[in-house]
């Protein structure tokens, strides 16, 4: 790891004006889960290092008139601790759950799992963001076991966090704060591609933080989320599916159905959405949804039981949230 | 010559306890200090630069920023200009600094120019490795296609399983101090008493020069008994800085990479047999890696290895990647699954329970162990409740999760290695027993003290054991679970060498000679005669200042019948699939077990246990991934290189065959065999639960879901 700077500001305004406009030269420290393998690995070599944590503004879960307001620095666990998401948004709960270690959860914050960098091996391995070797992503014809079933131009990564499909899926804003004041995006609008090896996935400006996420009320919301994964100690969904179903009587009314860890950004699958319009949610209107959930899928050499698995997930996040109340 | 055969199981005492291991609080609570807890006053810290690449030429070095780097005491280069790196993460140069920071940071100041070579990182596919597969030569047994003409059914199949690391928690290194002519050496090893005499040859000093000392050892499953290239250069490194103490433990990247690995076993295997399931004929084109040393033939067939008419062929595969080292039962997992698998596949197509086929079969396994495979067939068959839940190939029943048991077998030798162990009465009473060995987390020290215990009518807790240096009597490494046979064995003999002693001291007190008497229940007693005894600590007063000091020797030329070799073991796997995930759950382990004389069957239970739990890793998750196209390891790390924690390893059953007659034979070594029979059993439940062979271990949903793929296809 390079030596660093070290600053604990206690006001986003503060931190604000210590970070800098230029990426690399100074990184956001939350609960370091992420941050400090990429430091140690030298992918992330930055000059200052600036701890949010201590920022109280940025902390706590609050029901407001918009939703339930969720701090960036709100740990995982306290995230799957809290009564609120337990019953009102339980594939929340379920994504956050997902991160499959206690330690990691007590650890890592909810800003920091929206923010925190692909797992990808050739990203990690020191081949940039899109994984190259002489303007070639090594992923193509590589080992793409974990990869993109949904590639988006040169990106072959996935994004990693498990959070961000149930967020989407359940209409949540982002809330940012920068040098010019605040904005706040769709949290779906966090995520974009990158157009070059040494770029960024998200939208956030090098001197911008994510302060907070605002979830609106999901009374009436049928939401679930459903994770295949291998092994569960300390692993990696291989695909998640979240979705939120306003229903009509006994039919959906309109359906959110989010695909993670398949695309590099979480990937909404707008078909499956329209398809279930409409529709009551029984075993084969599921499966129906499943299917048109992987139209377009475009896997590699090795990835495409990742289609099959994101059919299935969908599946049974659907069937999931149909028993759900509300 | 005293007796020093073992008391009958039934007067037994001491040995036969199911005691907790002496070293569980110390390491479960943090107190234990392993080697690379340690922080010496003055240490120095040290940083490899190892090889970027998998094949290249080092051009030139320049190490002249690095020695000038804040904190830097001294750099050594290992690999210069002209040396061909074969590896990578192969050692180039090390570089040892006040700090670890500083010597990461110095590292990065080498300048080096590297010519890249071609390199091969992968074998399952042998059509693509060219010249780097050399063909070991046909071996030849009867006439195999003779006998594929006779047989009523004939099965063929590929199977492979792919190298695996040993991923020591604790990973490999020293501290190591050269002061003058002396260097004290505390090392993570397998193999306290000959690891110094190694260390010294490569830097020419005489063994005698160095002091190992070591408490416990984080992991090693055969990767640690050499002092390594890091233990030579951070000696000289240490020299070279005025003899200040110098730290190196790889780090995980490093440790993955080079710090062993377990070969690769890929096969093409045809098996001919009767309709009755009597196997007449096997064909195997085998091929492995592990480095650029290729990889051995595993033993196969595996136990029913005389199968009267067989044709072998194998290929050592040179891979550019780390060198190979012994993993728990080298080979055996390997041959264990290709075998069982075959025999399986088979099975299913005679229609055959696989269980009736390996007892139909038993007489092509060597003599003195058949008997044992059938009766823990029969065991592990009643634990898993094999006759109500085993069935034809494939669930039928409804739903996406089919549920299938599969077998495994395992056989090992386990002869006691060469020991001296120095048994010490004193005076006030305590005893120490003391011997240059090691424990590797399977209980050692407690196993020793329960075979003093018994030999002197003590509690267990009367004897403390002092192991760990090489100062103390020589015991050979820790491989080939050769240690427990060894170390109770020298310990008996030491034991009742020293009690002998005693008996002559106390002898005249209690109006006998020495031969008439006995130590139990905490005294010395004439034989049969509790009325004319002493207690222990009366007895040992009678030392007045000199303590009893008396070495046994274990001579594995001739234990006396103490310990001895050979065991058998069946495991069996229930396991839950979920065929549209293709994810697989393990329901439940059975693991029955023989090594003769059981000290602590706790003990031995949980090394069992242990071993199927990486069992469970290698069938399902394990797996080093190399990347063709830049030769390097993708997953040198604990996130992608998978293990199972807790909630992936399901119910494990263990059951030790302490049959009499087993145990007459004296004790065996346990820690390799019932890490033997584990994935060719859960792979065999796989294909049993979804009615389809998955080839490749580990049986990962990807695999398993391009088998069913195949099989609808097909
Ligand atoms: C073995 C393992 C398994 C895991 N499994 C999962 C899983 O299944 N699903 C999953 O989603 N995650 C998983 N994780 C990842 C884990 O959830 C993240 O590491 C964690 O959430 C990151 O949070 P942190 O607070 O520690 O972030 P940090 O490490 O502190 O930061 C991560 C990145 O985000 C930036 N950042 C942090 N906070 C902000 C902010 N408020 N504004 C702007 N930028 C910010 C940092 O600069 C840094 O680049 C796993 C991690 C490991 C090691
Ligand atoms: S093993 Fe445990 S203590 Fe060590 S890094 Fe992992 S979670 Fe932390």
């Amino acid at each position: 790891m390079q030596a660093f700077e070290y600053a604990s500001p206690t006001s986003v305004k503060e931190a604000i004006g210590m970070l800098s406009s230029q990426w690399g030269e100074a990184d956001i420290l939350a609960g370091g889960t992420d941050l400090l393998a990429l430091m140690k690995e030298y992918i992330h070599t930055p000059k200052r290092v600036i701890n949010i944590k201590g920022i109280k503004e940025l902390g706590g879960i609050a029901k407001t008139a918009a939703g339930l307001r969720i701090g960036a620095t709100v740990t995982l666990d306290e995230l799957t601790e809290n009564a609120a998401v337990r019953t009102e948004y339980p594939s929340l709960h379920q994504a956050a759950m997902g991160v499959s270690s206690p330690q990691i959860r007590n650890m890592g914050t909810v800003g920091g799992d929206l923010c925190q960098r692909p797992r990808c091996w050739y990203f990690r391995g020191g081949h940039g963001i899109l994984g190259q070797e002489n303007g070639k992503s090594l992923a193509v014809d590589g080992e793409n076991r974990y990869h993109a079933i949904f590639p988006k131009s040169q990106a072959y990564y996935v994004n990693a966090s498990s959070l961000a499909p149930a967020l989407i899926a359940l209409g949540a804003k982002a809330k940012i704060a920068g040098p010019n004041g605040n904005r706040e995006v769709p949290v779906e609008q966090l995520f974009v591609v990158p157009s070059n090896n040494s770029g960024r996935e998200l939208s956030l400006a090098a001197n911008e933080i994510l302060t907070e996420i605002v979830v609106p009320s999901a009374r009436g919301v049928k939401n679930a989320t459903y994770e295949v994964r291998q092994k569960e100690a300390l692993d990696w969904p291989l695909v998640t599916a979240s979705v939120a179903i306003k229903m009509k009587g006994s039919s959906v009314a309109s359906a959110r159905v989010v695909l993670g860890h398949v695309g590099p950004t979480p990937v909404v699958a707008t078909e499956a959405e329209q398809m279930l319009a409409g529709k009551s949610l029984t075993q084969d209107v599921a499966t129906e949804a499943g299917k048109s959930a992987v139209n377009g899928a475009q896997p590699m050499s090795g990835n495409a039981y990742k289609v099959q698995l994101a059919r299935v997930a969908v599946k049974r996040a659907l069937l999931e949230a149909a028993k759900a109340r509300g | 010559m005293p007796n020093y055969s073992w008391p009958p199981m039934s007067t037994r005492k001491a040995i036969g306890q199911r005691l907790s291991r002496h070293d569980g609080i110390e390491k479960s609570t943090g107190r234990a200090k392993y080697n690379s807890d340690l922080n010496k006053p003055g240490m120095l810290q040290s940083a490899l630069l190892t090889s970027p690449y998998a094949h290249a030429r080092v051009r030139s070095i320049d190490v002249s920023a690095a020695e000038k780097a804040p904190g830097v005491t001294a750099v050594r280069v290992i690999a210069p200009a002209g040396t061909e790196l074969q590896w990578q993460s192969q050692e180039i140069a090390v570089v040892a600094a006040a700090t670890e920071p500083q010597a990461r940071d110095a590292v990065r100041l080498i300048k080096i120019d590297y010519e890249v070579l071609p390199h091969v990182v992968r074998e399952e596919d042998i059509s693509k490795v060219g010249n780097r597969a050399k063909p070991a030569g046909e071996q030849l047994t009867g006439d195999p296609d003779k006998a594929f003409k006779e047989a009523d059914v004939v099965n063929e199949g590929h199977y492979g399983i792919p190298v695996l690391t040993h991923c020591c928690l604790e990973s490999h290194g020293q501290v190591v101090q050269w002061n003058g002519d002396q260097v004290n050496y505390w090392p993570s090893t397998q193999n306290v008493s000959g690891i110094g005499g190694d260390l010294a040859k490569n830097i020419e000093l005489p063994a005698t020069a160095i002091k190992v000392h070591q408490d416990h050892i984080g992991g090693g499953f055969g990767s640690k008994f050499g002092s390594d290239r890091w233990g030579v250069e951070g000696a000289k490194l240490s020299k070279a800085s005025g003899g200040r103490p110098v730290k190196t433990f790889l780090d995980r990247a490093t440790e993955l990479n080079i710090a062993g690995n377990r070969p690769s076993a890929y096969a093409k295997i045809k098996m001919g047999a009767k309709k009755d399931g009597t196997i007449i004929a096997w064909e195997s084109t085998s091929w492995a890696t592990g480095g650029m040393g290729g990889g051995a033939m595993p033993p196969i067939p595996y136990v029913i290895t005389n199968i009267p008419n067989r044709r072998l062929n194998h290929s050592a595969v040179a891979t550019n990647g780390g060198p190979l080292r012994a993993w728990r039962a080298p080979n055996h997992p390997q041959a264990s699954f290709l075998t069982c698998a075959a025999v399986e596949d088979l099975a299913a197509k005679l229609g055959m329970d696989p269980i009736e086929v390996f007892v139909k079969n038993i007489e092509y396994a060597p003599e003195p162990r058949r008997e044992s495979y059938i009766y823990q067939f029969k065991k592990a068959a009643e634990l898993s409740e094999w006759s109500k839940r085993w069935h034809r190939r494939g669930d039928s029943g409804s739903g996406p999760v089919k549920r299938g048991l599969g077998v495994g077998i395992c056989s090992w030798g386990g002869a006691g290695h060469a020991s001296t162990c120095n048994a010490k009465i004193n005076p006030d009473g305590s005893v120490d027993i003391e011997l240059g060995s090691q424990d590797l987390g399977t209980g050692t020290r407690t196993i020793i003290a329960q075979v003093a215990a018994e030999t002197l009518g003590l509690p267990v807790n009367a004897v403390k054991v002092k192991l760990g240096d090489n100062a103390l009597p020589p015991s050979n490494g820790s491989g080939g679970s050769t240690t427990v046979g060894g170390v109770s064995s020298s310990t008996r003999i030491a034991t009742v060498n020293a009690l002998d002693k005693l008996f002559e001291k106390v002898a005249p007190s209690l109006n006998t000679t020495a031969d008439k008497l006995e130590a139990v229940g905490g005294k010395i007693q004439v034989k049969g005669d509790p009325a004319k005894s002493l207690t222990w600590a009366a007895a040992c007063r009678k030392l007045g200042t000199q303590s009893i000091s008396e070495q046994g020797q274990n001579n594995p030329r001739n234990p006396l019948g103490l310990n001895t070799q050979g065991v058998a073991g069946v495991q069996i796997a229930d396991v839950s699939v979920d065929v549209e995930t293709g994810v697989v759950k393990m329901n439940r382990m059975v693991a029955v077990q023989d090594c003769g004389l059981v000290v602590n069957p706790k003990l031995a239970e949980s090394q069992v246990a242990g071993a199927c739990i990486m069992s469970i890793c290698g069938a399902l998750m394990e797996e080093r991934v190399m990347d063709q196209q830049t030769g390097r390891v993708l997953n040198p790390d604990m996130e992608f290189y998978k293990l199972a924690g807790a909630a992936d390893i399901g119910e494990i059953i263990v059951h030790m065959d302490l049959r009499e007659e087993l145990d007459k034979r004296g004790v065996i070594g346990l820690g390799e065999p019932p890490t033997v029979g584990g994935v060719a059993a859960i792979a065999n439940a796989v294909a049993n639960a979804i009615g389809v062979r998955v080839p490749i271990i580990p049986l990962t949903p990807d695999r398993v879901l391009r088998a069913l793929e195949e099989r609808r296809s097909a």
